[in-house]
């Protein structure tokens, strides 16, 4: 594959793969709809319903939006910011602890 | 606009590394993005502004969700339907997730059948991805309808945390709108292309440019974000 020559849009569209993926995404779906259907709880539920979520935005971006035959470049700039995104969550997590545990200490008091 | 051709980046020996190519594009005053014409390039700067504002909604949600001392509606419980006298939970939101892959899957055979400029496949495949998208915001309207009735508000319900109504209508809101308007974008984009603009070289009504059927893979991208959105909203909010 030259640097240069490769635009991305001449690979991977074999008809095959997108079906492939296409069932993929369904047997996915259905079986985080079974992790509710049977009332999974706890970590395991947390740990089943993030794998799923995780592989299906993969196959999705990686083979139905051509992301995996794009250039190093463009990947990166696509995947590379939303970190930050990631690192807001984990702040927001710290700030709804803080504001649950006041809202606790209040409510005792009242 | 003209696309830039630019001439292979100069070699010392044998064909530079994988990250040599990297910061190369990145490092040497060149066009960034080679690779993507200018078109593709700007959808998924979109996209990627689209997932920092999907990004925030989400990260309001959990910040509420975590920081309420009333215990949160059982989402299990609220979008169960009664079907054949049977309970099923959740079993609107399954049979939207479907929908809405299954018009992925139309979609990409579109922009499949459309590198082969295969005009009338094209077009039906798109249309049907838009028949599909269609019936998942109907569905919705129904979702909402039925929500309503039920006496949920943006600031309150009955079944636990107020919060609950404003983070429901806020995210499914926004994403329904983006249905909506890729519904739009596909009819529009279909119509292109079973009248052949696309072959013969036609302006666009709107921007006076010769499209093609690059056109209809950037369509796709969009949808494709579309399905993308709805599996964290799927995960997070319907099934956490």
């Amino acid at each position: 594959m030259h640097p240069v020559a490769s635009q991305g849009t001449d690979h991977g569209h074999s008809i095959r793969l997108y079906l492939l993926v296409w069932g993929w995404l369904f047997v996915l779906s259905a079986c985080s709809y079974l992790v509710d259907y049977f009332h999974l709880q706890g970590i395991l539920r947390w740990s089943l319903i993030l794998l799923f979520m995780i592989v299906k935005a993969g196959l999705i971006m990686a083979v139905f939006m051509h992301l995996a035959w794009e250039r190093l470049a463009l990947i990166y700039a696509i995947l590379a910011p939303p970190i930050a995104i990631l690192i807001f969550a984990a702040i927001m997590t710290a700030e709804a602890s803080y504001t649950f545990l006041t809202r606790l200490n209040v409510l005792a008091g009242q | 606009m003209t696309e830039t051709v630019l001439p292979p980046l100069p070699t010392v020996d044998g064909p530079p590394s994988r990250w040599r190519r990297f910061s190369g594009e990145w490092a040497a005053d060149r066009q960034a993005f080679a690779g993507a014409s200018w078109r593709k390039a700007m959808m998924w700067i979109f996209l990627l502004s689209d997932t920092f504002v999907f990004g925030c909604f989400l990260i309001g949600y959990m910040t509420v969700r975590m920081s309420t001392t009333v215990p949160w509606p059982n989402a299990s419980e609220v979008f169960a339907l009664e079907i054949g006298g049977t309970e099923l939970p959740l079993i609107l939101i399954a049979i939207m997730t479907f929908v809405l892959i299954s018009s992925s899957g139309t979609m990409a055979m579109a922009v499949a059948q459309g590198y082969k400029r295969n005009r009338r496949a094209t077009a039906l495949l798109m249309l049907a991805t838009a028949v599909l998208g269609a019936t998942f915001v109907g569905m919705q309207a129904f979702e909402w309808t039925k929500l309503i009735r039920e006496g949920v508000r943006p600031w309150t319900n009955s079944w636990g945390a107020h919060q609950f109504g404003s983070t429901f209508f806020m995210i499914t809101g926004f994403h329904g709108t983006h249905v909506t308007i890729g519904v739009i974008v596909l009819a529009i984009v279909a119509r292109k292309v079973w009248r052949g603009d696309f072959d013969v070289g036609r302006r666009g009504f709107f921007t006076s440019q010769r499209g093609g059927y690059e056109n209809v893979e950037i369509a796709g991208l969009y949808w494709h974000f579309v399905d993308l959105v709805w599996v964290f909203i799927f995960a997070l909010f319907y099934l956490w």
